[in-house]
């Protein structure tokens, strides 16, 4: 029966308070109060919109606003606009600011905060506030522990008289619940139920501190989805990317479910077994949000959508499991943004902007931590928030750093989607430091290619006169020798193919000339090709290393020679021929031979080269 | 392990802030990748170049390989065989040049091979028998010699090293091997220097005949004595199960039940092999003729692994390398001979008729004889036929590693009615409610295939997992899920498990879940507790889970939990509630009431079910006793202790004590036997039943 003690208690505080007279606060005097509750999601919202009245001589310039203390805990937003417009045309005006107060007459179970007005009231003179405050947590499960069959009841307990240091001339109530059953609800004078709201009031003229308790107790399957902590890192690349991730740790804390599950229920009848399940998340991202994932610790889960449209991105994304009250589950989301839509510049200084709370819908979180990661090497950063949170700073060490990135670190407590506002990092970035990590890969590969190159160029041999070392030295030589002669033949080989194209020349043209210019440069060729072949040959004699290939090399050299001659012989033949103009089948008859031979020896003197050159 | 956590540190080093998973599932692909380019130069020394470079490419993407070697299969395995490669090779290298560094070199891969993979016996039994195949065949000589005992002599200290192995090289049976030829060739080095002394033929003869003989004497002796003293144990079953098919079906059916030490099928043969398995005795058949130590080394090794590939379906994995190297030396040299022939043809046509009768002068590589028409067409066809099959090769290999090795086993997929692709993360789901759900001390019981998963997935400790070598402790979870409810109960109270986890593919058709294990659970359980008998089980030899099922079927504890509330389900359209797809029989027993577990978990598609095992706090007697007091509640809880311990069977529990309230003590004395007929006592549980 928890909380029937505390309303007791509420109760009796409150009892207590309005013994006390209030003295100096009289002054003001709301004329009008209309208050709205909103019941339909986990958060509660409540709207009051004050007429505020100063009926004292002197001049008033801030307005207290009062919460008993079992509720300031769970307050997690309190935001006050000037209301000036009439009518339908209403203009919110810039919020005001709030500040906690602790008038020093009043007892300390009660907490204030005090709303600055932007001009002091003078006598007589009334504006109207809007004041929406947020609570979380302010909705109990009662029973706490329901089986899977049953329906989750929430109580919601508030003062129908609106709590205040002023004395009220005319107010009302609405509390709008769930469109659902209403278990029970406190019926004070003046109470009317229209479909799902309930509506408490008129009352007139109440005495400050005026206390009426109510509790509603009704039925709601909104599953209260609670991040005991998010942590979104945002991190800055300015390659341009903004990368976002967000590791949830969410937990449903409606009512706890007790005994089985049973998935044939779960599955038959999804509404009725299982209604308060939390199936799943929407999240809108913000526009051009792209490579988003969704997993936890054990890899992808697969049951995720998105749409995209220009406006916005929606993700929907269901947990492993449905989650049921107490039961809870960690995950991980992230996404990249383009990096012009959030940071900008502003007089040499670069700032981001981004929202601060989570983006998914209807979800408190507890204990939000953000990191903004900026690149390595900023400098100058301070922070701007819409409101107050804990700062502080870390580095982040990733790829290629040296020194770190520095992160600034928010942290906030009881977090509500009212708090998804843009907050703005500044800091001082210099364009070249970008090129630093790429000019650290380029080098470092260099140095690895350059170390290869010369690791492959230098001799590592320990012992420079051991007998396998000098024979390594040597067979190199000869490699290189051989490989001299193959060439300095294949030279010879090319130059017999110029000579038979002279040949087919003088068959087209008959130019004798020619055709005797071109075996003249042939021969003298041929004579430089042997002078050099020669010491190459008396180096592979005299190397032991050569010993095996050594005959075949011989064997090449003597074949090309015969070529040679057989060639130059079927060549002045021919010439021979031209000149003394003896012509067809004569010709054919006394080439026929040296032809038959120059082709055999080509072959032979092909196959050798093949066989050397795959030594 | 070692290895990904030096790669680690050497990436963090660098700067690179990767993390530890991702050099997990990267060390597969990247030590697969080092196989390839050892693969190349293992082919490069038993043949040619061009044998190794096939070599790369088809154990590049042989299915046999990558199953092992996909990005995230982090095991043992992906490290293993490359360790194993380089050793071979390096050996291989070393008996070829006779070098001591290359030796070395083997040793060292040796050592990273014993510290990675029990498969390193393997390597330390196959080196010996090469060693001794040489010997016989009289191709021994100081390069062999230098290598194999610079190999066996550092690599055995090395491997002692490692706690694992310890002195087993010198202890154990399957290593006696290893030492036997290393003295073998001792004695044939000292035989030699003998000879060389003696010079004389007639003395050296006798002489040796008197030293082999003491020889043979002396070792059989000590090993004898060895074997007798304890001090070198005897064969372990595993080792008996590699060399005989069946010896683990009769003796060990926890090794049998494993699906990966099941003899392997053609089918899975030709599956991951393909056009290999055809390749091999090609490949074969150049190797014996052209043979030289390196290519007898391949031959051995191909036909010992193959051997044992076809024993068990994962030892496919060892001969996938000796297979694409053998293999490659067929295509390569086929391919090889198919070209020289077109090209020698092709200059041959060139010089035209002239040529005449010279034609034995080209034919110094391969050109059998010209009176054969049509060889030039012939080798084309041949070329193109050997293209289309090595592209068959390709393609099938790629089909197999998308179809069969990408997708992770833990997540199912399957094709929906209108060709969707329908996804199954059941097992995930299951283990993250677990992870998540459960109290964070919580002992989950489950058959051992999903140990692992749980423990690093669901981080909850279970009773057994992949690892658990007591065969006692599997058989007694073996033996609660075969058991009645109440019996099993008794059993997981005395195990401490606060939830039993099992896997059931009724809904699915998903046919490896546990209904279908659950021989293998009864046979290994009656392995050690005779109570459970298979055939209690079966009906006429025959398993089944519908109507005509065994009473016994019907009412153990892995069947009540696979089908509770399942009778109440319809899986398909025009089919009784309760039709069970994976078996695709309409269950027996539909109406399962649980006494004692209550179910915590169903995943989507009821792949994973998990139960909750009630707390034993006289769940139905605390209502009764509510609200009693002084003589009342006394002669109440003295009238609810003997029929429940009658109702136990006054098995292990002593005299009822009507005057606490913990009137359930274990016996102090000795429990009583069995309900069931067993002459074999299961040792009563150290404590049951104590709180209140």
């Amino acid at each position: 029966m928890g909380f029937r003690f505390d309303l007791l208690l509420l109760f009796t505080t409150l009892v207590l308070l309005s013994t006390i007279t209030p003295t100096v606060l009289s002054d003001v005097i709301l004329s009008k109060v209309d208050r709205r509750i909103d019941l339909t999601s986990q958060i509660v919202r409540v709207t009051s919109t004050l007429k505020v009245e100063n009926a004292g001589p002197d001049p008033v310039s801030e307005v207290l606003l009062t919460f008993p203390e079992i509720q300031a805990k769970d307050l997690a937003y309190l935001t006050a606009t000037l209301n000036e417009g009439k009518g339908k045309v209403k203009k919110s005006g810039s919020n005001l600011l709030i500040n906690v107060a602790k008038p020093e007459e009043l007892p300390p179970s009660l907490i204030f905060h005090s709303v600055s007005l932007p001009k002091a009231l003078g006598e007589g003179d009334s504006l109207t506030i809007d004041v929406l405050a947020v609570f979380t947590h302010a909705l109990r499960p009662f029973p706490e522990e329901i089986t899977q069959a049953d329906i989750q009841l929430v109580l919601f307990q508030d003062t129908a008289h609106y709590l205040s240091p002023y004395a009220v001339k005319v107010q009302s109530l609405t509390v709008k619940l769930p469109k659902a059953r209403i278990e029970t609800y406190t019926k004070l004078e003046n109470t009317n139920i229209h479909g799902s709201d309930i509506k408490y009031g008129p009352y007139e003229n109440l005495p400050p501190f005026s206390y009426a308790p109510i509790a509603v107790h009704f039925e709601t399957n909104q599953p209260f989805a609670v991040a005991q902590e998010l942590v979104r890192e945002i991190e800055i690349s300015h390659w341009g990317n903004v990368q976002v991730t967000e590791h949830y740790n969410v937990v449903h804390q409606g009512a706890k479910s007790k005994g089985e599950f049973s998935r044939l229920d779960f599955q038959a009848r999804p509404h009725l077994r299982g209604a308060s399940a939390l199936r799943n998340l929407v999240a809108k991202l913000p526009p051009r949000a792209h490579s988003i994932y969704y997993r936890d610790e054990i890899g992808n889960i697969s049951t995720s959508n998105v749409w995209g449209d220009p406006k916005k991105t929606e993700l929907v994304i269901e947990p492993r499991y449905p989650l049921f009250g107490g039961w809870r589950t960690t995950f991980t989301i992230g996404y990249g943004l383009p990096l012009q839509d959030f940071l900008f510049g502003l007089e040499g200084k670069r700032f981001l902007n981004f929202s601060f709370g989570s983006p998914i819908n209807d979800l408190v979180t507890d204990n939000l931590i953000v990191k903004v990661v900026l690149p390595e090497g900023s400098n100058d950063i301070s922070i701007s928030t819409p409101f107050p949170v804990k700062q502080g700073q870390e580095t982040k060490i990733s790829h290629l750093d040296v020194a770190g990135r520095p992160v600034v670190v928010l942290e906030k407590t009881n977090v509500v989607p009212e708090h998804n506002q843009y907050f703005q990092v500044y800091y001082r970035f210099n364009k070249l430091s970008m090129l630093r990590e790429p000019f650290m890969l380029i080098s470092g590969f260099f140095i690895l290619f350059v170390s290869c190159i010369v690791y492959m160029h230098v001799d590592m041999s320990i012992s420079k006169s051991s007998a396998s070392y000098l024979a390594k030295l040597q067979w190199d030589e000869v490699r290189a020798t051989i490989q001299q002669v193959v060439s300095i033949i294949n030279q010879c080989l090319s130059k017999h193919e110029r000579l038979e194209a002279s040949l087919h020349d003088l068959s087209r043209t008959g130019d004798v000339q020619a055709c005797k210019t071109a075996r003249k440069t042939a021969d003298s060729l041929f004579k430089e090709y042997s002078k050099e072949l020669k010491p190459l040959l008396s180096f592979l004699q005299s190397s032991p290393q050569a010993t095996q290939i050594l005959p075949k090399v011989e064997e090449l050299v003597a074949k090309e020679k015969e070529l040679q001659e057989r060639l130059i012989a079927k060549h002045s033949t021919i010439v021979d021929c031209y000149e003394k103009k003896i012509g067809g089948r004569e010709l054919e008859n006394r080439v026929a031979s040296h032809q038959q031979k120059v082709v055999a020896l080509k072959q032979e003197v092909d196959d050798l080269l093949d066989y050397i050159e795959e030594i | 392990m070692v290895t990904a956590a030096i790669m680690y540190w050497g990436l963090r080093f660098l700067r690179f802030a990767v993390h530890i998973r991702e050099v997990c599932v990267l060390t597969a692909p990247f030590f697969a990748s080092n196989t390839t380019l050892v693969a190349y130069f293992f082919g490069k020394e038993i043949w040619d170049t061009g044998a190794g470079l096939v070599a790369a490419v088809l154990i590049a993407i042989c299915p046999g390989y990558i199953s092992r070697s996909v990005a995230g299969s982090y095991d043992n395995e992906g490290v293993a065989i490359f360790a194993l490669l380089l050793t071979f090779y390096l050996f291989v290298k070393a008996v070829n040049t006779g070098s001591l560094a290359w030796g070395l070199g083997s040793a060292l891969g040796y050592f990273y091979m014993v510290s990675a993979w029990g498969g390193y016996v393997f390597i330390i039994n196959l080196i010996p028998l090469y060693v001794l195949v040489l010997l016989i065949t009289g191709r021994y000589s100081m390069r062999l010699y230098v290598a194999y005992n610079s190999m066996y002599v550092l690599g055995m200290l090395l491997a002692m090293q490692i706690r694992f192995v310890g002195f087993q090289h010198v202890q154990s049976g399957e290593h006696m091997a290893a030492m036997g030829v290393f003295f073998l060739m001792q004695g044939f080095y000292f035989l030699g220097w003998v000879k060389h002394l003696l010079g004389d033929k007639k003395k050296f003869e006798a002489l040796l005949r008197i030293i082999v003989t003491c020889a043979v004497g002396v070792g059989a002796i000590a090993l004898g004595v060895g074997t007798a003293s304890g001090y070198i144990s005897p064969w372990t079953g595993r080792f008996y199960s590699l060399l005989d098919p069946t010896y683990a079906k009769d003796h060990i059916p926890i090794i049998a039940s494993v699906s990966e030490h099941q003899p392997t099928a053609w089918s899975s043969f030709m599956f991951d092999f393909h056009i290999l398995l055809f390749l091999f005795p090609a490949g074969l058949y150049f190797c014996f003729k052209r043979l030289s130590d390196a290519t007898i080394f391949i031959v051995m090794y191909g036909l010992t692994s193959m051997y044992f590939a076809g024993v068990m379906v994962r030892l496919i994995l060892v001969a996938t390398p000796a297979v694409c190297l053998i293999s490659a030396i067929a295509v390569s040299a086929t391919i090889k001979n198919l070209t020289t022939l077109l090209r020698t043809k092709s200059k041959v046509s060139q010089t035209g008729s002239t040529k005449g009768a010279s034609g034995g002068k080209g034919s110094s590589k391969a050109l059998p004889d010209q009176s054969q028409p049509f060889q030039r067409n012939g080798a084309i066809a041949l070329l193109f036929g050997a293209f289309y099959l090595l592209s068959r090769y390709a393609i099938h290999c790629t089909w197999v590693t998308s179809e069969a090795y990408s997708s992770p086993s833990i997540v199912l997929a399957a094709r929906g009615a209108h060709g969707n692709r329908v996804i199954f993360d059941d097992y995930r789901e299951a283990y993250y409610w677990l992870r998540q759900n459960t109290p964070a001390d919580a002992k989950v019981m489950s058959w051992w295939d999903y140990g692992y998963q749980i423990t690093a997935m669901g981080n909850r400790t279970v009773i057994v997992d992949n690892n658990t070598w007591n065969n006692t402790h599997i058989a007694t979870v073996g033996r609660a899920m075969s058991s009645y409810e109440d019996e099993a109960y008794e059993i997981m109270r005395s195990l401490d498990v606060n939830y039993v986890l099992v896997v059931f593919g009724g809904v699915t058709g998903y046919s490896s879940d546990d209904i279908n294990k659950f021989l293998w659970m009864v046979r290994i359980g009656g392995g050690v507790f005779p109570v459970i008998k298979e055939p209690d089980y079966l009906v006429n030899g025959e398993y089944r889970v519908d109507k005509g099922a065994a009473p016994k079927m019907l009412n153990c504890l892995m069947y009540k939990l696979s089908y509770y509330r399942f009778g109440e389900l319809v899986t398909e359209y025009g089919k009784p509630p309760g039709y069970d797809r994976a078996r695709g029989v309409e269950i027996g027993n539909k109406d399962i009431k649980l006494e004692h577990l209550e179910e915590a978990f169903t995943t989507s598609n009821w792949i994973v079910r998990i139960y909750k095992v009630k707390p034993p706090n006289n769940r139905c007697y605390y209502a009764i006793l509510k609200g009693l007091k002084g003589k009342a509640l006394k002669k109440k809880l003295h009238s609810i202790s003997v029929t429940y311990c009658l109702k136990q069977g006054n098995k292990y529990y002593g005299e009822c004590h009507e005057k606490s309230i913990r009137f359930l003590k274990p016996a102090n004395k000795e429990a009583s036997l069995d309900r069931e007929t067993d002459s074999e006592r299961w040792a009563p549980p150290p404590q049951v039943f104590c709180k209140s």
